[in-house]
């Protein structure tokens, strides 16, 4: 995944520096620019969601989504994945291990759908961004719609 | 001072992990494990996105991203703003300086929005791994699900925030793009 993304920033920063050496500079000085205005905030995020994911691991996790665990588990799978912002490469192999472990899909769903979409300990750089309102608007709406995510999941590969 | 005022939010983050210590010694470690893991995930991943970017800034003329994802580009915009946005690699938070950019470029607000929704769960790298780990019956689903999930949620914050509040928006990521 990250091999394609690198082959295609090479071979446009070659196309790039072939063509005009100095824009490709200012390129590189605007991506460095970008990167170090963000920077204290990734950092401080990168550390929240650290003690997140060792607090909610996947013991605790598959402990209260049980398959048995019904709308409650729902609401704490949905609850625990709307805290941290994980990438898919971690959230889906915890999910299958939690699916394994006898976790219901609609809580599945739910956990998957707002670890992705909903992120509390993010928000600062959404914030730095996109200012409060947007960012609490779009979080709760997103954590909204993933119980419409995981319903509908429930119905169609759960059979309920 | 202003090192301190910028940091502090990540300096917080540092005193509540070392107050763990003294907590919980095991989730302390763990936390340890898991930011470095992370650190190195981020260490991977954002430096072609910021490369990308700056060359995105530079060599792509305003009128180009107003015609294809500006206010009146239509369906078209919104095909394209989920295109890059599923296309993408890495973490949410990669995708807001991004974002910043396409507005400085002329992207409409609610293309923006699009794309911001696309990128946190639509992304096609991440479609194959959910497909091999819950199945192609859940991947599926979620997929057909989310297509028009994202683009009525950003037609509600489209709505729900105030031009005067959009505005400020991209005047913030005219300075943070420059």
């Amino acid at each position: 995944m990250s091999a394609t993304l690198y082959i295609i920033t090479i071979i446009l920063f070659g196309i790039s520096y072939y063509k005009d050496k100095n824009k490709t500079k200012k390129a590189l000085k605007k991506a460095w620019k970008a990167f170090e205005n963000i920077l204290p905030q990734f950092l401080g995020v990168i550390v929240l969601v650290g003690i997140m994911l060792a607090v909610f691991d996947a013991d605790f996790i598959s402990k209260a989504v049980g398959s048995e665990s019904g709308w409650f588990g729902v609401l704490i799978a949905s609850v625990v994945g709307a805290i941290t912002l994980i990438p898919g490469f971690v959230a889906f192999p915890m999910a299958q291990m939690l699916l394994e472990n006898g976790a219901g899909y609609m809580q599945i769903a739910v956990f998957v759908s707002t670890l992705m979409m909903v992120g509390i300990v993010t928000a600062p750089v959404e914030i730095k961004y996109f200012g409060k309102r947007l960012t609490v608007a779009r979080n709760i709406l997103a954590f909204i719609f993933s119980f419409l995510v995981a319903f509908i999941i429930g119905k169609v590969v759960g059979g309920l | 001072m202003i090192l301190i005022k910028r940091y502090r939010f990540f300096i917080g983050a540092v005193i509540v992990l070392a107050a763990l210590f003294f907590i919980n010694n095991q989730i302390a470690m763990k936390t340890i494990d898991l930011t470095i893991y992370q650190l190195k995930t981020m260490a991977l991943v954002i430096p072609p996105i910021f490369i990308l970017l700056g060359l995105l800034d530079i060599w792509v003329p305003r009128e180009t991203m107003v015609k294809y994802m500006g206010e009146g580009s239509g369906i078209k915009g919104t095909v394209l703003a989920i295109f890059l946005g599923s296309a993408a690699a890495g973490p949410l938070y990669g995708a807001f300086p991004v974002a910043a950019v396409f507005m400085k470029k002329g992207a409409s607000f609610k293309n923006i929005l699009v794309f911001i929704g696309a990128w946190s769960t639509t992304k096609i790298p991440m479609f194959l791994f959910e497909m091999s780990a819950l199945g192609a019956k859940f991947a599926l689903t979620r997929l057909f699900i989310n297509i028009p999930g994202i683009i009525i949620i950003a037609m509600i914050l489209n709505k729900l925030i105030s031009k005067e509040e959009i505005k400020n928006i991209y005047k913030k990521a005219e300075t943070y793009a420059s």
